[in-house]
């Protein structure tokens, strides 16, 4: 079966490659399928400057990859077909970070929603475009009549974001591409629109890649991880080995960091880092932050290695594991689906 | 027990916009001890900006404090001429900024930047004296001396606001005031921030005010937190014992809903959302989205009181609370992340 969205050893490079500079790699040798057969929550966290908005610009097709495919269902991205276009845009839905940038604050927000309408559903009847509006407000838990009708700067930020949810799933997309979609607003809000995400997985079977720089939400919500560093992937697999036992020093480093919100939980001290060495332009990236560096580390980056079914780390402390192919983030979110049916069966 | 190094007394502090007066901060009151850390948590719109603004009178118009005291070492500031309070700010009283991206000046060099309020405090400082009292500002924060010589632009995000803390720690103040100091960083930098706070703090003994909204960054902070809404302080207790027994109904609510590595489900909401300043409920402000609610909670509200010793509580239930007292039955907070009325069970789309 052809994928829907898939990533196929996609780098993205800004500017131009200036002599005895590094270049600034975005993103780095990154592959992903993203099918329908298992609609999944899949995490991607990473630092400001990781590629993690990078990517997504990449797989909605608004950045093109200096090298490598973005393929919607087989066919590359860089020459759509304009049938296939349309279905791409329709499938492919995006909630970005900032409710407050998003609309035209001259319409009311309901013609964010009857702009996707008219381009994508060819529904003539004004009553039956109104009633899909109100079902979608409703389905991310919005009460309709307090929001049609509405302009932007009338509602809280929650509510837009929410708004912006609505907007994606009108279209019955078969993947939503989430960029740090709660950043913005506030905890008590969060969780709602957390929520939300989560319920049109289940109940629509929509897959989500969730771009996020809060590693406790993406610990709630996701089933799979993807940890980037600097452009490469350092750690990734089942949300619920990563996080409890990170293996990547740089994902350690990033747990240990996040506060507790409890007072008995202390930050722990940062481990100290190795005596720098002089690092080469095809050192680990993290090789001068790391507490591990190895003179090898400095020579030459570490590949992914398979250090568990369900799991990959590129660190050279993991050197007994195999290594694992271009295609292996989906082998390890893959076995994760094979070994469902039998957890839950061990659960009963 | 030590005297109170910061006394805020009833402090109010009004916007007038064309569409009526907004009263961003109603009445609050606290004390800050020296070396003690407090922490001011809200949403947005609770007006904990306005009040740590407030306390340096760095409020602009629309904005004007109508009222109350803010006595610093037994100085009210909001009694001092203009010229006086210059004085006061960065010597006694320093403000570290929210998003430390935009505040510092594009076209100078940072150290320029540090020694700004430095000649204007201190006269007379000789040019070797200058730099050696910048480089042991910057080296105070963790920075390296040649950051002096760079522009902002040049700089991460988690070292501005480190340069931010130098600035402020300069003139070895009494009172800090930290406002979101780590919103747009990263957490490993935001770690780095704080520590680096918590040491020139601890160094120079001065008093902060962390200003946020993190419940996470509050309980590896600070001693003691008050928690405001809607302009008001609803509870103010130390952080231990406020985490393990939160005695207000919302500052159980915002405990409750912090997100956790240790638990893997997403944390309840707090149904509704913040009442418009222009349109208040009437008697308690947060009674629309409590689960404690009674009906004199809807038309009287409760003054912050001493409910339990150092606790103080702005809720008529607060003993019931602290006694074990269950939410209302079917009350709408206990709901989960979706309203039942406003969600459907099934979401079906007739496209």
């Amino acid at each position: 079966m052809t994928a829907l969205l898939e990533a196929r050893r996609v780098s993205k490079i800004y500017g131009e490659h200036r002599i005895g500079r590094p270049r600034p790699v975005a993103l780095e040798d990154f592959s992903l399928v993203i099918d329908t057969d298992h609609p999944s929550i899949t995490a991607v966290v990473g630092e400001s400057g990781s590629g993690k908005t990078t990517l997504a610009r990449l797989l909605l097709g608004l950045e093109t990859p200096t090298t490598g495919e973005v393929l919607y269902k087989g066919h590359s991205l860089r020459s759509l077909g304009a049938s296939n276009r349309h279905a791409f845009r329709r499938d492919v839905q995006v909630v970005f970070q900032n409710p407050f940038e998003v609309y035209n604050p001259f319409y009311t927000v309901d013609h964010a929603l009857e702009v996707p309408i008219a381009k994508f559903l060819s529904i003539r009847s004004k009553q039956e475009r109104r009633a899909i509006m109100m079902d979608a407000l409703a389905a991310v838990g919005l009460r309709p009549n307090e929001i049609l009708g509405r302009y932007p700067h009338q509602l809280s930020g929650g509510q837009r974001q929410r708004i912006m949810v609505a907007r994606a799933l009108l279209l019955k997309p078969k993947v939503i591409i989430a960029d740090e979609p709660v950043s913005m607003i506030d905890v008590s809000l969060r969780a709602t629109v957390l929520g939300n995400l989560q319920q049109l997985k289940d109940e629509l079977g929509i897959s989500i890649i969730y771009i996020t720089h809060d590693l406790a939400t993406a610990y709630q919500i996701s089933r799979n991880i993807i940890v980037l560093y600097s452009g490469s992937v350092v750690e990734a697999g089942d949300v619920n080995r990563v996080v409890p036992e990170p293996q990547h020093p740089y994902t350690q480093l990033l747990i240990n960091s996040v506060p507790w919100a409890d007072p008995e939980r202390h930050w722990t001290p940062e481990p100290s880092r190795a005596h720098p060495m002089a690092a080469g332009p095809d050192a680990c990236k993290f090789a001068n932050r790391c507490p591990n560096t190895m003179p090898r580390c400095i020579e030459h980056a570490p590949p992914l290695y398979r250090t568990e079914p369900s799991r990959l780390a590129a660190c050279y402390l993991y050197d007994q594991a195999p290594v694992s192919g271009p295609d292996g983030l989906m082998a390890a979110f893959g076995r994760l689906d094979e070994a469902d049916g039998a957890k839950s069966d061990a659960a009963a | 027990m030590t005297a109170p190094i910061l006394q805020v007394r009833d402090l109010r502090v009004q916007y007038r916009t064309p569409r009526g007066v907004v009263q961003a901060v109603d009445g609050l009151s606290f004390d800050l001890y020296p070396g003690e850390r407090l922490g001011l948590v809200g949403e947005s719109g609770s007006g904990k900006t306005t009040a740590a603004l407030s306390l340096l009178r760095l409020i602009k118009p629309p904005g004007h404090i109508v009222g109350g005291k803010v006595v610093l070492d037994g100085q009210d500031l909001l009694a001092l001429p203009e010229e006086g309070m210059r004085h006061v700010r960065l010597a006694q009283i320093a403000l570290v900024p929210q998003g430390a991206m935009s505040s510092l000046n594009p076209v100078l060099l940072i150290r320029e930047q540090i020694l700004d309020g430095l000649r204007d405090h201190e006269t007379g400082l000789s040019s070797r004296a200058q730099t050696a009292r910048v480089n042991e500002l910057l080296a105070g924060v963790g920075l390296e001396p040649a950051v002096a010589g760079m522009y902002p632009h040049q700089l991460s995000g988690g070292m501005k606001q480190r340069v931010c803390i130098a600035i402020a720690i300069s003139l070895r103040p009494k009172v800090i005031i930290a406002d979101e100091p780590t919103s747009a960083l990263d957490v490993v930098v935001q770690r780095r921030v704080m520590e680096t706070l918590g040491k020139a703090q601890e160094e120079i003994g001065a008093a902060v005010i962390l200003v946020g909204h993190d419940m996470g960054l509050m309980a590896q902070f600070v001693n003691r937190i008050g928690i405001m809404y809607a302009g008001q302080l609803m509870e103010l207790s130390p952080m231990k014992p406020m985490f393990q027994k939160p005695l207000h109904p919302y500052a159980r609510a915002l405990i409750e809903n912090t997100p956790s590595l240790a638990v893997k489900a997403i944390p309840r909401s707090i149904d509704g959302s913040m009442p418009s300043l222009m349109e208040l409920p009437s008697g308690c402000l947060f009674h629309p989205r409590c689960s404690y609610a009674l009906a004199a909670c809807t038309t009287e509200r409760q003054t912050l009181r001493e409910v339990r010793a150092e606790r103080r509580v702005a809720c008529w239930r607060a003993e019931d609370i602290a006694a074990g007292a269950p939410a209302n039955a079917g009350a709408a907070t206990a709901a989960g992340a979706l309203s039942p009325d406003a969600a459907p069970e099934k979401i079906g789309l007739n496209a």
